[in-house]
């Protein structure tokens, strides 16, 4: 039987926040292509295309997470497709955070004045020329803190593939609850490191917040 | 990529699922009441004016909002019992549902409470009431008004979360779509199945939080 000091609890957790960071930084970027893509087809005004974006960003946001993970991991084994745990962690929450993402900017989007539109078409912009060097550098304002404010979630949302067997923070902290029998501080220790990951983005979300609220106001 | 998907096998598990449903329902239905209970409390506190009510509150509410809800449940079924706090599966769900939503209902709630203009406040003061009088009875009533579209957000996200519970084998909705799969062999069926219903639940409690907020709050303003 090996014995687990303090430390090498502490360790074994840290080294394990690796792979948090590692899914949470891929369904991020991921999920910021694909969220874009939603975005454009869902401003683009074109009746199935918007019903299709709203019907995938209701579905992934009425449905848990987990069922998610759990339709991924099987629903890609029935197309004959090999899957790891990282294959369906990752497919899933790409899918995941592109459905908030989307929503979040095209909320954004819908914030500034219509007359923006009008006015870039009464100079004969084309919707992508609009969206270039009006809508988008407006909308960035808008949406920087909003979307940081949301990484916290995918942090958190990576939590949940421990359950289909992917080994980040919170697999390792029931490996080493079972090694160990002190769930208390196991954990805690958890706990403690999501919250270090988590809270400067929270603080970084609310000062971009306040940063660009004040100066936005006419 | 000769896979037909088969929902006719699922028919005979209608009950396990109708029965996680209810289970689903109901850990939602008091987590809801308790957790904007509780949020309402955590917002009053963040506004006292006693430094350390202040100070406790916020650490309360950052470490639930920065912490998954899978580990806050973690802590709470496999940690308390090491100080001889020992809790049932089905309550261990419940509190970390309740303790969840307090959290981020305490800090809905904060933004519906700091809209309310000073001279509210004021006023209250010079017709002689306390400042729990105010808060109850001025304050609180429109900070509601003005939040109910995100608390009940809120709320969703709670029930949509529980999905977790089944993981300290609470038979929920999703404990009983593991149970069909462990039998039927059916996974994508069953889960499929599973988040359409949670999709239905959903949808449901948007439309009945929506009928309700058109009875109480037009009862209020009357």
């Amino acid at each position: 039987m090996m014995q687990f000091t303090d430390w090498d609890i502490f360790r074994n957790l840290l080294l394990a926040a690796r792979w948090t960071l590692l899914l949470s930084l891929i369904a991020f970027i991921g999920g910021t292509l694909f969220g874009l893509v939603l975005t454009f087809m869902r401003t683009s005004r074109r009746k199935p295309l918007v019903l299709l974006v709203r019907g995938f960003v209701e579905l992934f946001q009425g449905t848990p997470l987990l069922m998610q993970l759990f339709l991924a991991f099987f629903g890609l084994s029935l197309l004959g497709l090999d899957v790891s745990a990282w294959t369906a962690a990752t497919l899933a929450l790409v899918l995941f955070s592109s459905a908030f993402l989307c929503d979040i900017w095209s909320g954004c989007i819908e914030s500034l004045p219509k007359g923006q539109w009008e006015a870039s078409r009464c100079l004969g912009l084309s919707f992508f020329q609009t969206m270039r060097y009006v809508i988008l550098p407006q909308a960035l304002r808008v949406a920087i803190a909003p979307t940081v404010g949301f990484s916290v979630q995918v942090v958190k949302g990576t939590a949940l593939t421990s359950i289909i067997g992917f080994v980040e923070l919170t697999k390792a902290g029931t490996m080493l609850n079972n090694a160990t029998f002190q769930p208390f501080k196991v954990f805690a220790w958890v706990a403690l490191i999501y919250f270090m990951i988590c809270y400067p983005l929270s603080l970084f979300s609310q000062f971009l917040e306040r940063k660009l609220n004040v100066s936005g106001k006419h | 990529m000769s896979y037909r998907l088969n929902f006719h096998d699922l028919i005979p598990y209608l009950p396990e699922l109708g029965r996680g449903l209810l289970v689903t329902l109901e850990l939602t239905l008091y987590a809801t009441v308790g957790g904007i209970l509780l949020g309402t409390i955590v917002a009053a506190a963040r506004i006292s004016r006693t430094r350390p009510t202040r100070l406790l509150a916020g650490v309360y509410v950052e470490l639930i909002r920065n912490t998954p809800f899978i580990v806050q449940l973690f802590f709470i079924f496999f940690g308390l019992p090491a100080l001889n706090i020992k809790l049932t599966a089905w309550q261990a769900g419940l509190i970390a549902m309740v303790v969840n939503l307090g959290a981020y209902s305490a800090e809905i709630l904060r933004a519906g409470i700091e809209a309310t203009p000073k001279g509210q406040w004021e006023a209250g003061r010079t017709l002689g009431l306390t400042r729990f009088q105010i808060f109850t009875r001025i304050v609180l009533p429109p900070a509601f008004q003005r939040i109910y579209s995100s608390l009940v957000g809120q709320c969703i996200i709670v029930m949509l979360g529980s999905s977790v519970i089944s993981q300290i084998s609470v038979e929920e909705l999703t404990f009983a779509a593991n149970f069909i799969q462990s039998r039927s062999f059916l996974s994508f069926e069953s889960y499929l199945v599973t988040a359409l219903l949670y999709l239905l639940l959903a949808m449901l409690m948007r439309r009945g939080f929506g009928l309700l907020a058109r009875y109480v709050f037009r009862s209020q303003s009357r």
